[in-house]
């Protein structure tokens, strides 16, 4: 079974500009070493305090999962989650944070 | 041919001076490479030593209401004695009890400053309500006793908790001679009536409290309770001698939960 490819194709990625759809750092480093960065995050926001990243662009960014990666990821089953399936691999984010998916379904659905 | 011993001099001390300088090392060869990239955001409030003055002249109950929804809805806060309408479930007195989830409460005197009621008190204190959180003790029992420090002190007195260390063992809850610390029996998430979005929620089987609303302050804003109390809530730098805090605790006699257990709370009430 070949490996699922993430999918970009979200509001707000497709709103910006082709030039300004960069992750906080690049995408070879994002798909070896997103979680390591996560973590990283998650200790220097909760233990020091340090909310903010300076990503590999010089671009600052807030350091949230649930505020920043999903602002632009919102497609959590299609962004996330075929791939963490396909590794087998089950990160326990979603316990406490908040995805924007399943609102955008059922705001979907409303219409 | 291997390496001569000149070469294996060179890579030795190398290693040598990376294995212990660390990060510093790193620095000296490849200076710039390992800039902070991690900083706080500007704007944000700091202190050396927050602290907060509950002015129980101006808190009326309906104002306790207030700020307690404005606390709880902007921290995903469950109601849990409050389930999703069934009339199968019935909960005890006891069970409601139990699965509160207290971030900021009220209670009466007696159960407030017990130690400190007498039998014939000024009356008003009988009916008096007085909202209740975690004091961000100085010397914090649920820090000393969590076993993978999942709770900690922050230097400017903010007794933190790290929701991805908890393991909910609860010794802080056994700790905490406030009650202020709550367990999460269950999941939490289908008893919060309305989610904020931009604030995390938590799981079963850790326990919470309030944090004087560090994110809040990251941001440069003041706590929710604070917002919401028009006025009667202060909070600032205790370090501060021109301080709104200090000001007050200067001029009104205050008093403090529990203060003879040595735990040296920061949240002080005006009668």
């Amino acid at each position: 079974m070949p490996a699922p490819k993430p999918d970009l194709n979200t509001p707000a990625i497709m709103k910006l500009p082709e030039k300004e759809r960069k992750c906080v750092m690049d995408l070879e480093f994002m798909r070896a070493n997103h979680m390591q960065l996560l973590n990283d995050w998650r200790d220097e926001v909760v233990r020091n305090g340090n909310r903010e990243f300076t990503g590999a662009g010089g671009k600052k960014y807030l350091a949230s999962l649930q505020n920043t990666c999903m602002e632009c990821h919102s497609n959590k089953t299609k962004f996330c989650d075929q791939c963490h399936n396909y590794a087998a691999v089950v990160p326990n984010c979603w316990g406490c944070h908040l995805d924007r998916e399943k609102k955008q379904v059922a705001r979907a659905e409303a219409k | 041919m291997g390496i001569n011993r000149r070469e294996f001099l060179r890579i030795a001390g190398l290693s040598t001076l990376m294995g212990l300088g660390g990060k510093a090392a790193w620095e000296l060869v490849f200076p710039g490479q390992a800039l902070a990239q991690y900083t706080s955001k500007p704007g944000a409030l700091v202190a050396k030593r927050w602290a907060m003055v509950v002015d129980m002249r101006k808190m009326t109950e309906s104002l306790a209401a207030k700020c307690i929804e404005a606390c709880h809805s902007a921290h995903n806060v469950p109601n849990m004695a409050a389930p999703p309408v069934d009339p199968q479930v019935t909960i005890s007195d006891n069970q409601k009890n139990r699965w509160q989830m207290k971030w900021l409460w009220t209670d009466s005197f007696e159960h407030a400053f017990p130690g400190q009621e007498q039998e014939h008190m000024q009356e008003r204190l009988h009916k008096m309500q007085f909202l209740l959180l975690c004091n961000h003790c100085e010397n914090p029992p649920c820090v000393r006793v969590c076993p993978t420090k999942a709770t900690f002190r922050r230097p400017d007195g903010i007794v933190m908790m790290d929701m991805h260390r908890c393991i909910g063992c609860r010794y802080c809850m056994a700790g905490c001679p406030y009650g202020a610390r709550s367990f999460n029996w269950r999941d939490p998430r289908p008893f919060i009536a309305k989610l904020n979005e931009t604030y995390p929620t938590r799981e079963k089987g850790v326990v919470e409290k309030c944090l004087f609303c560090e994110e809040r302050l990251a941001k440069g804003q003041m706590p929710a309770c604070v917002e919401a109390s028009q006025g009667a809530i202060v909070f600032g730098d205790l370090t501060d001698p021109k301080s709104k805090v200090r000001e007050l605790l200067r001029t009104q006699y205050t008093i403090r939960r529990k203060p003879q257990l040595g735990t040296n709370p920061h949240v002080f009430y005006i009668i």
